[in-house]
């Protein structure tokens, strides 16, 4: 890599000369600082001392909540009784002695597979809208924007969406296609449109992240390959895609995590009815329904297992190469 | 570096596990919120928290505390309207901070009530004053007065009803069935709405065990039946009913996008004909019929369709019950609120619903029933406990819509299964569930 690619300065001022000196000047000093701190213990304890802040908030709202989890999970408490026992591992054993807890993750798929639609679809639309293109930021924001909406919100535009002569079924009649078909009325139906609402949910986010990595690639690289004839999809293949692989394989973790762990759109569209059960509305109902937080810990437990399970499987299958292009 | 992160992280562990072991920590137990003798006396503000959100923010909570006040000047009352109110008072029940006068969440046991909420008397005393004492009595004290109470039945629509040529209350399961089939055929009525997205709607169903046999015990005696969808039983032939009913498409067309608030217009309107509801519904489905300029006296409310000697039967049963906290600095205050709440608001009447106290009358909405003779029976609460107790452990949850859903979605033909085998699942999954809780 070169090095006026790097400079820690901004894309912007990159050819303005003044900045050069301004950024060398900001690395002299890092140096200095870099050097082991100097005497007293006062200056070894001042990160520390910054650190107190967020390490305090930290620990109150992550790491304590966490741990609490997992003492639960070894207990039978009901949530509000103030009579806990432990109950060893009791609730781990329940857990895999009864099949039909995880049979709920068959319905993962549909949202599996709609993760690879959203990453093709995001992919296909940051690399168009990274070519200059007449009214390109108003698609961006197009594209962005359902994203910004509260889930919740967007469960309850998309129950009216789907409803019996409801926006989807008047939408098709315009076009003659117009069906008695109730959407949500039967569970390969119901999977498929709230995974679709799903889709429509977070592509935004997806294609953000991609637009991000597309626009780091350094322009002269786009001019090296049109002098040697690449075309789009050539540019597409051999420069853009290598290039932003690791933010692809962070994008497919996040895809397969939130496939396992999927809730709010299934929760407030159906109530998990129909078939539309996941994970984590299974682990809610035992919780909040049949109050047996010990075991909806557990369940929780079991499930953050899995989820960090399947990451390390897909890093080891799939390892974080470094990108070099030149 | 990676050793000390992990030092770090061992630390926040064990603290965390050191700071959960003081969770639900023990409260005081036994302490009694007597009445005071002179109301004058009494003072202090007190926070009374509560589900009904609509009351609140009409103003219609603060005149009953205007009334309130006029026998207890010194006292205030504050209201605090929750709106996922199970949701949100169970967790703040492992605090002190849950108000002074609050509605007891389903999601409490009952033999944690006393470590919760404060005594009101003894039930002796009690239960010849009013009514439910007994779903809050542990060990001969009462811990909570339910607000009102309610008959199961259905709500319909009379003039769709006549309209199909059926004037008189079914009096079987196959009549009502055959009732429905008319509504369909001769007007343009939805026979029955289920309410299936809102899901709670399908809960009605649970409070009318016992209207089938006309058995007051029949809630109890689950604690020891080891099946209770056998043929015959209430839960079989109420649940039946329901499978029935959707089974031969007299219900809406497309369940899972239902909508309460939709649906009290439409069966004002007579686009619906029934619902199956508790009797609080029927003052609301008449303010429903006002609204839409419709006569609100069609608003009908009919028994379960099943008669014994010739006479039907409803159970009547609890609806919320209010406790005093047991950390609640003003106990006397809070029961003071109670009490009156319970006896002199006139709250019951004004909903058009059963009175807690034994000396109110029934409301207007419940004069049919009484008219025809059906028989009221208030439910007997002496096994609940257990009977909740065996419903969790086997996850099917009788007041909960879950199981009901999935029997309406194999009625329909979209999850795989036949009703006799659904019941027989539940039967097993009830009895092995009965056996571990009477092991354990």
């Amino acid at each position: 890599m070169t090095h006026t690619t790097h400079t820690p300065t901004t894309g912007v001022g990159k050819e303005n000369p003044a900045a050069r000196p301004a950024g060398g000047r900001a690395r002299r000093a890092a140096k200095r600082r870099s050097r082991p701190p100097g005497r007293g213990p006062l200056s070894r304890v001042t990160p520390w001392l910054f650190l107190l802040a967020p390490l305090a908030l930290l620990i109150t709202f992550t790491y304590v909540p966490v741990a609490n989890m997992v003492y639960y999970s070894f207990t039978d408490w009901d949530g509000v009784s103030p009579e806990i026992h432990l109950v060893g591992a009791g609730n781990y054993s329940e857990l895999f002695t009864r099949p039909e807890l995880f049979r709920v993750f068959f319905v993962s798929f549909y949202y599996l597979a709609a993760s690879a639609v959203q990453i093709v679809i995001a992919l296909y639309f940051a690399t168009v809208l990274s070519f200059n293109l007449r009214l390109r930021n108003l698609f961006k924001g197009i594209l962005f924007f359902p994203y910004l909406i509260n889930g919740v919100a967007i469960g309850f535009v998309f129950l009216y969406f789907f409803q019996d002569g409801g926006t989807l079924d008047s939408v098709l009649s315009w076009f003659g296609a117009g069906s008695d078909h109730a959407w949500l009325g039967d569970p390969t139906s119901a999977n498929v449109s709230l995974a679709g609402v799903s889709v429509w949910r977070f592509t935004g986010l997806n294609f953000v992240l991609f637009l991000g990595a597309i626009q780091s690639i350094p322009g002269e690289l786009y001019e090296a390959a049109q002098l040697d004839g690449a075309t789009r999809w050539h540019q597409f293949r051999y420069l853009i895609a290598p290039s932003i692989r690791p933010v692809i394989s962070l994008s497919v973790i996040l895809a397969v995590s939130g496939s396992l762990s999927v809730f709010e759109i299934p929760y407030i569209m159906t109530g998990g009815a129909t078939g539309t059960t996941t994970f984590v509305i299974q682990t809610v109902k035992l919780a909040f329904q049949f109050n047996k937080t010990g075991l909806a810990s557990a369940a929780a437990v079991v499930l953050l297992l899995i989820i960090l399970l399947v990451t390390w499987i897909q890093r080891r299958l799939v390892p974080d190469g470094k990108v070099d292009l030149v | 570096m990676g050793r000390k992160t992990f030092a770090v992280a061992a630390l926040i562990a064990v603290t965390a596990l050191t700071a959960t072991a003081c969770t639900g920590a023990a409260a005081p137990k036994g302490e009694a919120a007597a009445a005071a003798t002179d109301p004058g006396g009494v003072s202090g503000t007190i926070t009374v928290l509560t589900h009904r959100t609509d009351l609140v923010q009409n103003g219609t909570m603060k005149k009953y505390a205007a009334e309130f006040n006029r026998i207890y000047p010194k006292v205030t009352v504050k209201f605090e309207a929750i709106t996922d109110y199970e949701g949100e008072v169970k967790i703040r029940m492992n605090t002190e901070n849950y108000g002074d006068v609050l509605m007891i969440p389903n999601a409490v046991a009952k033999k944690d009530y006393p470590s919760f909420f404060a005594s009101l008397g003894s039930a002796a005393a009690l239960s010849g004053k009013y009514r439910f004492t007994g779903n809050t009595d542990v060990a001969g004290k009462v811990y909570g007065l339910a607000t009102v109470g309610n008959a199961n039945g259905f709500v319909y629509n009379k003039a769709v009803w006549k309209k199909a040529g059926v004037t008189a209350w079914p009096t079987s399961p196959q009549e009502f069935l055959d009732g429905l089939k008319a509504v369909k055929a001769r007007t343009g009525a939805v026979p029955y709405y289920t309410n299936f997205k809102d899901q709670w709607p399908l809960t009605a169903g649970t409070a009318g065990i016992g209207s089938v046999s006309c058995d007051a015990q029949a809630n109890d005696k689950l604690a020891t039946s080891a099946a209770p969808w056998a043929e015959g039983s209430d839960l079989n032939v109420i649940d039946t009913l329901l499978y029935d009913t959707v089974h031969e498409k007299l219900s809406e067309k497309d369940p899972t996008t239902t909508n309460w608030e939709t649906s009290k217009g439409l069966i004002a309107r007579g686009e619906i004909a029934t619902m199956q509801l508790g009797s609080w519904a029927i003052s609301q489905m008449q303010a429903a019929a006002k609204t839409a300029g419709k006569n609100p006296d069609d608003i009908g409310f009919m028994p379960f369709p099943a008669q014994k000697d010739g006479k039907f039967c409803a159970i009547l049963s609890p609806d919320y019950q209010q406790a005093v906290s047991i950390h609640s600095e003003h106990k006397d205050a809070a029961r003071g609120w109670i009490d009156w709440f319970t006896e002199k608001s006139g709250f019951a009447q004004n909903e058009g619903s059963v009175p807690t106290a034994r000396s109110g009358a029934l409301p207007a909405t419940l004069k049919p029933f009484e008219d025809n003779g059906v028989t009221l029976l208030e439910r007997s609460e002496a096994k609940s406990a257990q009977v909740n107790a065996i419903d969790n452990a086997a996850e099917i949850g009788l007041a909960k819509p879950d199981y009901r859903q999935k029997l309406v979605d194999m009625a329909r033909g979209v999850q795989s299964g036949s009703l006799e085998d659904y019941f027989a699942d539940l039967d097993k999954r009830w009895s092995e569930a009965a056996k571990e809780t009477a092991g354990s």
